[in-house]
Order: C-alpha cells, then structure tokens, then sequence
C-alpha cells in the first residue's frame, strides 16, 4: 500500500520535526535545532529495519519515492516564492555580505573535503594491519 | 474570467502542481535545446523561477514572489517550508548510513565552521562599510549566516528594523546565490561524492539554498547536504547573539 510509506515518511517528519523544535526550546533558540536531520536518520534507520520491512518494500515504498522526485519540483516553487525584490533592494551592503559569505565557504569546500579524506586515510593506516576495511 | 479566476483560486496547490510541471518542463526543454543539456534543466527552472519572483514581487509589491498572486496563491504552499522538508526528508530514502558516518568528525567541523566563517565574512562587510556598534555589525554578520539566523539574533539583541531588514536581505542573497552558483562551482570545488556534499551543507548552512544548489549540480547528493544544513540555523541561532555577539562586544564595546 503507497499510504504506508507516505505514513512511515510522514511520521519521521513530526517526529524529527518535534524533537528539533524541542531541542530549540531546551537550548532557548527560537529555531528548530535538526530536525529534518533528525527525520532523515530516522527514516534511514526505518528503512533498512527488517520490522519495518512492509512499510518501505514494493507499493510502500514507492509512495516514499515519489515524494523524492518531487523534491525537484517542490524547489523551483521554493525559489518562485523567494523574496527576491528585497534582496536585490538590500543595497549594496546586504549584496556584498551576502555574496562574500557565499564566495569564502564555496573556498572552503575543497579544504575541509581534504582534511576529512585525510582523516580516513590516517585512520585506515592505524587500523589497516588488523586487516581493517 | 471570474469564473475562471475563482476555480483556479479554490484549487490553489492543484494550479501550482500544474504551472511548476510547465515550468520545468520549458526548462528542460531550453536545457536540452540551447545548452545541449551542459545546463542542468533543473537549474533553469530555478532561476526561471526566481526571475518570476522578481517580477510578481516588483508588481504585486509583497514578498512571497509569486505567491502574492491570488490565482498562483498554491506556489506558496508548494514551495513552503512543510513541503519542502517533507521532500528533502523523504530523499533519504536509500541512503547508507555508511556513507554519512564516512564524513564523521568534518562534517560536525564544517557546520561550526560555516557559521563562524559567514559571520566574520558579514561582520568584515559591515566593518568596511563603516559600522562600529557591536548590535549593527552583529545582526548584518548574524545576516551572512541565513536569513533567519539575522532576523533572530537581531532581534534577541535589539536592532532595530531597518537592520533586521538588511540583515535578512543579505541572507536572501546568499540563499538565492548558492541556488544559483552551487552547479556552476561544483567541478571546481569537488562536489561529486557524498562526502563533499555533507561537508558543502554543513558550510553553506542555508536550507533553501543547499536544497536548490544541490538540486541543479546532482540530486542524488542531496539527503547528504541537507542532513548537515540542517543543524545549521539552529546552532546559527543559538551562537549569533550569544557567543558570537559578545566577541564583537569585545572588540567593538
């Protein structure tokens, strides 16, 4: 049944959704601390679960997918609702911080990308005598 | 015509399952035509999209770019926050636990990062264009963060709302230029391999725009980036008018 993985992927949503809401409150922010990260591990964990099998096998499964390849669609409506008149509005002051932010974190992709793959292969030295993967 | 207008007005998330369908569909359409697919047809149709915010919002004076037509009212809702989570949630569909623990450590780093890199970058703007108050530059840096880290920690340490405007506009900017600059700096920045991407998300934090970069480079990156990003406003939030604030404090009394 497609309603049964709509249900399991709807569920993972409030709950995770909760959860990060909760979070925000405990630590006083007003903003939901993960929760979509919370729902993505949750279904994750969901779906390779053998209990849950039926939710996320066949049928069930493809009403799990389709929300997927809305995904696409559902951002382009996201981005014709930008307001995008006030961002070019801002000023030069809001463009500037905006596109120098953006500029020095795209820099800094390719060196945090590096230090993690570093990471795996110094791990994987130490480990790698044991006969580690 | 009412009769029409009120029969598109009462299906609204219906006319906008439609009009986004032609949208993408002219995209890929152009895509495939003028750039021999080189631009992905997702891209277009963001960028269509966004043009289209522009111009509903120079006509209809709102801020929810086409949204603010009554008939195209349904793009609100299918564009709004609880779809898209809804959507990015449900791309981690067959994703391998794997290849998120893989990442491990830099992932975390990169987050931090991300908010502490955008908010000096914005506090360094500021500086240059001449403000010396701690709350001035705090909320325009809190603004290079996301749009909503800016109005948030603003507003916790009392700007007043001509800065939390213009901190929410530079947020925009960013949002609106990674959408946009992500598949066109994706070969030059690595940003082919899942842990690229989580690292790419935790560093680029804003939501909307991770989703729509990600979107237009490989689509099959996104759970990755979106898991990241997703702790990014929250810990944006909780550091802007806390931590980060009183370094500025500090600096600028």
């Amino acid at each position: 049944m497609i309603i049964y993985g709509v249900a399991l992927l709807a569920a993972c949503m409030v709950v995770g959704t909760f959860v990060g809401d909760y979070l925000g409150v405990l630590l006083g922010v007003k903003a939901n601390v993960g929760g979509v990260g919370m729902a993505m591990l949750l279904l994750v964990t969901a779906s390779a679960s053998t209990r849950l099998r039926g939710l996320v096998e066949g049928a069930s499964g493809e009403g799990i997918k389709f929300w997927g390849a809305m995904y696409i669609p559902i951002v382009v409506a996201m981005a014709a609702r930008q307001n995008v008149v006030a961002a070019a509005h801002g000023g030069i002051l809001a463009v500037a911080a905006g596109v120098s932010a953006t500029v020095v974190c795209f820099a800094l992709v390719p060196v945090l990308s590096r230090l993690s793959a570093k990471g795996q292969r110094d791990h994987a030295d130490t480990t790698g005598q044991q006969g580690g993967r | 015509m009412a009769i029409l207008e009120a029969t598109l007005k009462a299906n609204g998330l219906i006319v906008a399952f439609a009009v986004v369908g032609i949208a993408v569909w002219i995209s890929y359409l152009l895509s495939a035509r003028l750039t021999a697919g080189r631009v992905h047809g997702s891209a277009i149709a963001i960028i269509i999209g966004l043009v289209l915010a522009y111009v509903a919002g120079r006509f209809t004076g709102g801020e929810n770019g086409v949204a603010d037509i009554p008939v195209l009212a349904g793009v609100g809702l299918m564009g709004g926050g609880m779809f898209r989570d809804f959507a990015i949630v449900s791309t981690a569909f067959g994703v391998h636990i794997g290849e998120l623990k893989k990442t491990g450590i830099a992932g975390v780093i990169s987050i931090f990062a991300g908010v502490i890199v955008a908010f000096v970058v914005g506090a360094l703007v500021a500086i240059a264009f001449g403000y010396r108050d701690a709350v001035a530059i705090t909320t325009i840096a809190a603004g290079a963060v996301t749009y909503i880290v800016g109005p948030v920690t603003g507003a916790a340490i009392g700007a007043g709302s001509d800065l939390l405007a213009l901190s929410i506009a530079a947020g925009v900017v960013k949002s609106i230029l990674v959408m946009v600059g992500t598949p066109l700096v994706a070969k030059a920045i690595g940003l082919d391999n899942p842990q690229t991407a989580m690292i790419y998300g935790g560093l680029m934090g804003t939501t909307s725009g991770v989703a729509g970069g990600l979107a237009a480079t490989d689509p099959r990156l996104v759970p990755y980036g979106a898991m990241t990003a997703t702790f990014y406003t929250g810990l944006g939030c909780l550091m802007g008018p806390s931590v980060l604030y009183f370094a500025v404090k500090a600096l600028f009394g």
